[in-house]
């Protein structure tokens, strides 16, 4: 694709002397893929879009809910319950309808992984757990992949890239030389529960854009091997140099094959002796005996689940209401990604250590589109 | 000697501040042993740390004025 015939769209962009034709034909011809169409994601595709990045791809498996609109300004409230990678592409459509748009109706996994990225120049982070974000940087590390990273929670965020050479140190860092073990879930906390300020993701989102631009046309100097701490409530930024970790604790994929057997689920599971049941045994376990299933989301939260019959006691009603739970049966609670229902059998068992509770691995939203396939 | 310590994200939640100083620390593994005493719920959370500015990932010396900054991750988006 070239710019010439488009070149009032980004003309504002191409009279910046550093810029200029050359970077604006470098997007033109860029691919880059976005991670989840949420708070990050909606900022950083829309302003991809508007400067002309050539081709878009977009990863998103979830649908709007209204909890969403206040951060992800993609969406309106007519939207709600529609797919978002769906709806994100439309929008951007009408942003700039000379880029191509790609989206991936599907849950990212190490098995669709690989294939994925290879057909994009540069990945964008967007995604809200901590197994996707090893899994997407391991990606990215095994097949040489620049990866900006943007994470928020509450007033603070963070934004850096990974898997990008600096040509004067030679070094490049990624995510397990900035965190290289997983967070326990029983201590880790998201946005669901914590809350958001919707303008964070805005900012963190834009500046995730603005990376991957620097990377993509080679103006200005990336933030390379480093990660920026953005506070909204001081607004001050601090920021730290990435090292290489140089004796790993844990053990991470180092190719392909490796990547494709690793579980991420489990390493970002909780190792202290809390109960999970992964979605066959979780099968196996709602086939063969009666089981008290109670999810631990919101009232309002989405997926609807109907496939069978539960009680609804959102996490923060829980320890009020151990006392109401029927305990003749065994107990699988679920949420929408795992770690709530992680948090739900640790505070079960506090009343109950005699009765058996599980927590379903990887949550609700994967269990369905597990379901659906099998 | 002293040293200044900044923290991030729900780390600050547990020690109440944004920032704190701390007197008579030699290295990395006393000052986390120290925070650990202070604050025990850090003990849960696996952040990272950095002497002035730059990540370290072993246990090394302090000095008088410098600046350690926790970072927790988080994974919200």
């Amino acid at each position: 694709m070239s710019f010439t015939q488009n070149n009032d769209r980004y003309h504002r962009q191409i009279i910046l002397k550093e810029f200029g034709e050359t970077a604006q034909q470098k997007l033109l011809n860029a691919k880059v893929l976005v991670i989840g169409a949420g708070g990050l994601g909606c900022p950083a595709l829309q302003y991809l879009a508007a400067a002309g990045v050539g081709a878009i791809g977009i990863i998103d498996f979830d649908v709007v809910t209204i909890t969403n609109l206040h951060r992800q300004i993609l969406f309106s409230a007519n939207d709600i319950g529609k797919q978002k990678a769906a709806t994100a592409a439309i929008k951007l459509a009408q942003i700039n309808p000379e880029i191509q748009i790609q989206i991936y109706n599907f849950q990212l996994t190490n098995k669709n992984a690989i294939e994925l990225f290879a057909n994009y120049d540069l990945v964008i982070d967007g995604t809200d757990n901590f197994a996707t974000r090893y899994l997407i940087n391991d990606a990215c590390a095994i097949l040489n992949k620049p990866l900006v990273y943007g994470a928020v929670l509450r007033f603070e965020g963070q934004v850096g890239v990974f898997n990008l050479i600096d040509n004067e140190t030679k070094i490049k860092t990624n995510y397990r030389d900035l965190f290289p073990e997983p967070p326990n879930p029983l201590n880790a906390i998201s946005c669901n529960e914590a809350g958001v300020i919707g303008v964070l993701p805005g900012i963190i989102g834009t500046m995730q854009a603005t990376e991957a631009i620097k990377i993509i046309t080679g103006v200005g100097k990336p933030l390379c091997n480093k990660i920026i701490s953005y506070n909204a409530l001081q607004n001050s930024f601090y920021d730290f140099e990435i090292t290489p970790v140089l004796n790993p604790i844990e053990t991470f994929p180092q190719n392909e094959m490796e990547f494709l057997n690793f579980n991420y689920e489990w390493f970002c599971s909780s190792k202290d002796n809390v109960s999970v049941i992964s979605f066959i045994d979780f099968e196996e376990l709602r086939t063969k005996e009666k089981i008290t299933i109670i999810d631990v989301r919101e009232r309002n939260e989405l997926p609807l689940v109907n496939e069978f019959d539960f009680i609804s006691i959102p996490l923060n009603e829980l320890p009020n209401l151990l006392a109401s739970i029927p305990t003749d049966n065994k107990i699988v609670f679920f949420c929408k990604s795992g770690n709530r229902s992680l948090k739900a059998v640790k505070l079960f068992y506090e009343k109950y250590p005699q009765i058996t509770a599980f927590s379903l691995i990887g949550g609700i939203h994967a269990w369905q589109q597990f379901n659906n396939k099998t | 000697m002293k040293i200044k310590i900044l923290v991030f994200g729900q780390l600050s939640e547990i020690i109440n501040a944004s920032e704190l100083e701390l007197l008579a620390i030699n290295n990395t593994d006393e000052l986390n042993k120290k925070l650990f005493e202070l604050y025990p719920k850090l003990e849960d959370i696996k952040y990272t740390l950095a002497i002035n500015k730059k990540i370290i990932h072993e246990n090394t010396q302090l000095y008088h004025e410098d600046i350690v900054a926790l970072l927790p991750p988080f994974s919200g988006g």
